[in-house]
């Protein structure tokens, strides 16, 4: 069984994560689509904590003998799957940066072509 | 917080029409089959409407076909959705001087018949945001089931909110005035705009009304919306809606 301790320590790091991820939400610092996998972790470690037979059980099935660190590599992999998400956004948003730039530049070159050709004429 | 009949005071008088300046904003993604025809059929329903299409990266003959039909064509350099689509159409407004705008999509589901129903609220001052609605007697819609629960969990939760009956929450048919375009070229949601928008505008202390329109079945195309994204659109803008009565909203100011 999980020590009475272990459970109040990690609800309430949990908790803390939901508050601090609300509150960049309504800062508007974080955007929602970006802030959903942070609150399911939060969630998920909140209902482990507190619900301690269920973690029990889950320790069980995949042979932790120690029910805290079930916590503590489910906390692991979901970091690890908002890493991965990541990484796919920062590759999303390097590619677009490139598209700009491209943009930008054929498009100031083509306003100093124009440019060019305004002053030559009469 | 303003309800509906303070803001209605608020705006100019009914009846004191000057020239009003209206811009049609048509959004696309990969609308080549039906956009033709919108623009055709929005030239004819409204010949002094100027008409902006807004192309969201589309990979078909979307801003061929619109540009043979000599309307302006703002491409986007990638796509950005739905949101920042329409978004870019009302900062097209503002920076050209419009004093109205009106969306209509490019996938031919708003009739542009009805324009000048939905645009008469605006005109007449009697809102900052006119909606076409599907609900409202008279109109009628069928859409998927996931799609449909979804519309009434959002009307039931908005109408909450804007402490005023909404019945449809998801209609992109819809025309604002100056005020409401200020505030959207400044700020609109992502994903899923519809919804947010709409408690968006009354917690900034703006009015809106529906109106009732007939929808028609989409020319062509299947709406991007399946059920597994739709599932999860709605946790999110659930999400967004629920964070943002913890928001502060400042009363747009009268221009400079």
């Amino acid at each position: 069984m999980t020590p009475f301790r272990v459970s109040i320590a990690a609800a309430a790091a949990a908790l803390i994560l939901l508050a601090v991820v609300f509150e960049l939400i309504r800062s508007r610092r974080l955007q929602e689509r970006y802030a959903l996998l942070w609150l399911l972790t939060g969630l998920v470690i909140f209902v482990l904590a507190i619900w301690r037979g269920l973690l029990g059980r889950l320790s069980d099935l995949v042979g932790i003998a120690y029910p805290p660190s079930a916590l503590f590599v489910l906390a692991a992999f979901f970091v690890l799957v908002v890493l991965l998400h990541y990484s796919t956004v920062i590759s999303q948003l390097s590619d677009q940066n490139r598209i700009l730039a491209q943009r930008l530049a054929l498009l100031e070159h083509q306003l100093g072509e124009e440019r060019g050709r305004d002053s030559e004429a009469p | 917080m303003a309800t509906s009949t303070e803001t209605l005071q608020a705006s100019p008088a009914a009846g004191q029409r000057r020239r009003l300046r209206t811009l049609a904003i048509v959004p696309a993604f990969n609308e080549a089959d039906s956009i033709g025809t919108v623009l055709e059929e929005i030239r004819a329903a409204e010949p002094e409407l100027e008409i902006v299409v807004i192309n969201d990266a589309s990979t078909d003959a979307t801003a061929k076909v619109a540009s043979a039909a000599g309307v302006s064509v703002v491409n986007l350099p990638f796509n950005v959705g739905i949101g920042g689509t329409v978004q870019t159409g009302y900062q097209y407004a503002l920076e050209h001087g419009f004093d109205c705008a009106i969306q209509v999509d490019g996938d031919g589901q708003h009739d542009p018949r009805e324009i000048g129903q939905v645009l008469a609220p605006i005109l007449d001052g009697r809102a900052d945001l006119a909606v076409g609605t599907r609900f409202v007697t008279g109109g009628g819609y069928r859409g998927t089931r996931v799609r449909r629960v979804g519309i009434r969990i959002f009307a039931g939760v908005v109408s909450l909110m804007v402490r005023q009956r909404v019945s449809d929450t998801t209609s992109g048919f819809r025309a604002v005035n100056r005020k409401a375009l200020r505030l959207f070229a400044d700020q609109y949601p992502h994903d899923y705009p519809e919804v947010e928008s709409l408690v968006l505008l009354t917690r900034h202390g703006l009015c809106m009304v529906e109106v009732p329109v007939q929808m028609r079945v989409r020319e062509t195309g299947n709406s991007s919306i399946t059920a597994l994204r739709a599932t999860y659109y709605m946790i999110k803008v659930l999400l967004a809606l629920f964070i943002g009565l913890f928001r502060r909203y400042p009363t747009p100011q009268e221009e400079p």
